[in-house]
């Protein structure tokens, strides 16, 4: 370590541990002035900005800059922008919304937003849905596909307990554990994989007929066709929006499902019972984190175009 | 019939008191275990329990036994080789279980069914970090600090045997705090999870290094106390204050893992990251340093660049850093005062932050083409290259406006990773390949070529980790804000997800890169120490004499 070839001029500070010496380098002009230049600049956004802590409160600084005001100037700019447009989307009659083209595609990006931040987590990103979760891409419709269901629908939600007009309430799938024996909900599964046409053991179908018939028929339909909202006709003027006129009951004799139709979920759902719950979103419901009438008018008009409206 | 040099058996008083408290604590861990309120809590017991009691036997069968007096000359260098076997050890588990749960973000099926509840992401993601930083980083921190610590002060470890409680209490800490993860003891509090009783015992072990660490240096043959150890003693101080701190909380029981915090809401948040940024600038930074300031000139065999400039840096280093934790929680509860003060200090902080890495770099100059034929001069230069660019991003993420974009992404892990991987990692390795031939009686290492090896496949890792965490975290960022003519947001967060596999994938091969670096290190390390083709340092003319 004392070999060193010096080329500099630089002393050593003399001093030396375990070989190892010190130079005397001056400090680098460019990183004290770097430094101070920091220094000053820090000096100066302090004054400009909220900094400096006192005993009761903190200096406003000259810019009078805060980051909640900064939030809410955004907030306001566009809420501002978008005022009229909103407020005509708040008591527009949603069976005419086609008819004004300009407020139906507004309605539409405004649903697309509503619908990301607060539906995807069930219904998925693309609304394809999920196990328990209805798909909302296909025009198999539990509570009605037209807009007006669809917004009733988001309004008051499904067997929850925060809207006193929330769909279905009560009107929940029963477990038929002690009800049906295991063989019988074999046999009632199997026959309603017959009803959607998908393969199934046909012998023990045939067991399950008259069991679906005693049992399931009530709700689900004789032919499987589910309760009034699958099976309303497209050109019927009438719709319900009243929970009893629903039960919810899906329709069985087609391939789409709701939780699944292999045999052992078909079981399973038989044995234990399915009572999927929605909560009510419009504000009045959930003043926290509810959504206002309009984007609850916007979110009916983003789904209703996805594919499967009526 | 005593052998020579032995000391006749007798049963001391120290003996009797060693006895006696390993007992009780033995006894007092059964008890604990029995009335356990929790699956960690009793493991743990159960834990403390098997080490006291084969402690407790252990002494009991020394009693009486002819001693060998302990040889108090010369360095204490043993609980250094443990400590840096320890070191490469929670390197390998801590790189190895980064790299596993970087797939687990590209790929979670790897949240395997059977694994639900204790190697799922949630629960090994503080394992890794724990591991990495506290287990391998503290490890380091430990061995080398005591390994300097005797060097630069000319005298052995102060405190007879406490360094070795040091190491075992310090590993014992780790192992508590591992364990307390997979089995879902935690406070929830980031890189301070464990739970009240393990942050008690870590208290004592801290209490008994700072001990060790300021005994050596009071009895120090040296006149003045060298840059390294400043370092390493503002490391311990603060650390032992930020855990305390961070830490105050009330135990629900005293027979279970679960403890409510003292502080509540923005109070609380903002001591976290008082705790969590100065874990950052005062373990990861300050302590690393004091590496830097005796491994550089060591090895580049010159003398450090400027003595003004480490005074001025550390000290202006030390006093900034406290204050820039706010930054961590800019736009939140916390009022707008603090925010900016965060930023300003932070900002500030920037040249005290590179002058480390000026007076690393500097000391190389007139050593230079040392970076061509000493593959552990490269590592410890593209730590401090490493060193400086994570210094510069940090300041600039803490900045109101590019923090508003960063924050919450993957940027933020590029950063860390960047300091981990690129700085405290390769001035490790450096460390460690400097250490193991002087700790061993080895004249050299065992190979060159693969310290070579090493370096390419941890330089080429780390710059895939922080390349694809730069581009998926703005990417994110930007697709977060993304709104469209009406203000209407565009993306859904699945969205952000799916457009990240990509990267995350770049990611994990990135972490195999680093892992894979490290096993050859591991490797080589091993046959240096251990095998007998690498000639003692006794049988030839000592290299390191001359120096």
């Amino acid at each position: 370590m004392s070999k060193h070839d010096d080329k500099k001029e630089v002393e050593t500070t003399g001093h030396s541990w375990d070989g190892i010496e010190e130079y005397n380098n001056p400090l680098p002009r460019w990183w004290v002035w770097v430094f101070y230049a920091t220094i000053v600049w820090g000096i100066g956004y302090t004054i400009a900005y909220p900094a400096w802590p006192g005993l009761r409160s903190a200096t406003a600084g000259i810019l009078g800059f805060s980051t909640r005001a900064q939030v809410q100037e955004q907030i306001d700019a566009v809420d501002a922008a978008n005022a009229a447009m909103v407020s005509e989307l708040e008591s527009v009659d949603l069976a005419t919304l086609a008819d004004h083209p300009e407020l139906n595609g507004f309605a539409e990006n405004m649903g697309a937003a509503v619908f990301r931040a607060n539906c995807v987590q069930c219904h998925g990103s693309g609304a394809a849905g999920a196990k328990g979760y209805p798909n909302l891409l296909d025009d198999d419709w539990i509570w009605g596909g037209r807009i007006e269901e669809i917004a009733f629908t988001v309004t008051n939600g499904i067997r929850n307990e925060q809207s006193m007009d929330t769909r279905g309430y009560g009107g929940v799938m029963p477990s038929f554990d002690g009800v049906l024996s295991h063989e019988e909900i074999t046999n009632v599964a199997s026959y309603v994989q017959l009803l959607a046409g998908e393969a199934t053991d046909e012998a023990a179908a045939a067991e399950g007929e008259d069991i679906f018939l005693d049992n399931c028929a009530s709700c689900h339909g004789e032919e499987g066709q589910g309760s009034l909202a699958t099976t309303r006709e497209f050109e019927d003027p009438e719709y319900a929006t009243a929970s009893d006129e629903m039960t919810g009951a899906p329709r069985l004799n087609d391939k789409v499902w709701l939780y699944g139709g292999d045999l052992a979920t078909l079981e399973e759902t038989i044995l234990n019972g399915r009572g999927g719950v929605m909560p009510a979103w419009l504000e009045d419901y959930r003043p926290a984190s509810g959504l206002t009438q309009a984007e609850v008018n916007a979110v009916a008009a983003y789904v209703h175009q996805l594919g499967g409206g009526q | 019939m005593i052998p020579d040099g032995y000391k006749k058996g007798t049963l001391d008083m120290w003996d009797w008191i060693k006895i006696v408290v390993l007992g009780v604590v033995a006894l007092f861990a059964a008890v604990a275990a029995n009335f356990a309120r929790d699956l960690a809590y009793q493991v743990h017991a159960l834990i403390v329990m098997a080490v006291a009691a084969g402690m407790f036997i252990w002494t009991v069968r020394q009693v009486g036994e002819n001693k060998q007096p302990v040889i108090d000359t010369g360095y204490n260098d043993g609980v250094i080789r443990y400590g840096v076997i320890a070191t490469v050890f929670w390197g390998l588990a801590g790189f190895l279980v980064g790299t596993f749960i970087a797939f687990q973000l590209a790929y979670p099926s790897l949240n395997f069914e059977f694994l639900q509840g204790y190697g799922n992401f949630g629960r090994l993601r503080p394992l890794h970090t724990s591991a990495v930083i506290f287990a391998f980083g503290g490890n380091a921190l430990i061995a080398t600090s005591f390994y300097i610590v005797q060097r630069t002060s000319a005298v052995r470890l102060w405190g007879g045997n406490l360094p070795w409680f040091v190491f075992w209490g310090y590993n014992l800490f780790i192992v508590l705090a591992a364990t307390g993860y997979l089995l879902g003891a935690t406070q929830s509090k980031e890189y301070a999870e464990p739970e009240w009783y393990v942050d008690l015992w870590l208290t004592i072990v801290w209490v008994a290094y700072l001990l060790v660490f300021l005994g050596t240096i009071l009895k120090r043959k040296e006149p003045h106390i060298y840059v390294a150890n400043w370092f390493f003693l503002s490391f311990i101080i603060t650390v032992a204050m930020l855990h305390i701190v961070n830490n105050l909380v009330i135990p629900v029981s005293f027979f279970g893992a679960r403890s409510v915090q003292v502080m509540a809401g923005v109070q609380d948040a903002m001591t976290q990251w008082w705790y969590g940024h100065n874990a950052v600038g005062f373990f990861l930074t300050a302590g690393f340093l004091g590496m830097m300031y005796y491994f550089v000139p060591k090895q580049a065999e010159r003398p450090v660049y400027s003595y003004k400039l480490s005074i001025i840096h550390f000290w202006a280093l030390i006093f900034l850093y406290i204050w820039a934790g706010p930054h961590h929680l800019h736009y939140t509860a916390l009022p707008d005062w603090a925010s900016t003060l965060g930023m300003v200090f932070s900002i500030i902080l920037w040249m005290p932050s590179w002058g480390g890495m000026i007076n690393g770099l500097m000391t190389l100059s007139g050593a230079w083409d040392k970076i061509r034929t000493d593959p552990i001069i490269r590592m410890m230069v593209i730590s401090l290259g490493f060193y400086g660019m994570s210094t510069f991003e940090g300041p600039m993420m803490s900045i109101r406006a590019v923090n508003s974009l960063s924050h919450y992404t993957d940027w933020t892990i590029g950063h860390v990773h960047s300091g981990a991987l690129g700085w405290n990692g390769m001035i490790t390795f450096g460390a460690l390949y400097f250490l193991t031939p002087r700790l061993w009686g080895r004249q050299s290492l065992y190979s060159l070529k693969l310290v070579s090896w090493h370096f390419w496949l941890a330089t080429i890792g780390i710059v895939l980790y922080a390349s694809s965490m730069w581009v998926t975290g703005i990417m994110e960022g930007l697709m977060w804000r993304e709104v469209d003519a009406n203000g209407f947001l565009v993306n859904t967060f699945a969205d952000t997800v799916a457009a990240k596999f990509p990267m995350y994938v770049v990611r994990g091969l990135g972490g195999v890169l680093y892992l894979g670096g490290a096993l050859i290190m591991a490797y080589n390390l091993w046959m240096t120490a251990f095998s007998k083709r690498v000639p003692s340092a006794r049988s030839a003319a000592i290299a390191t004499a001359a120096e």
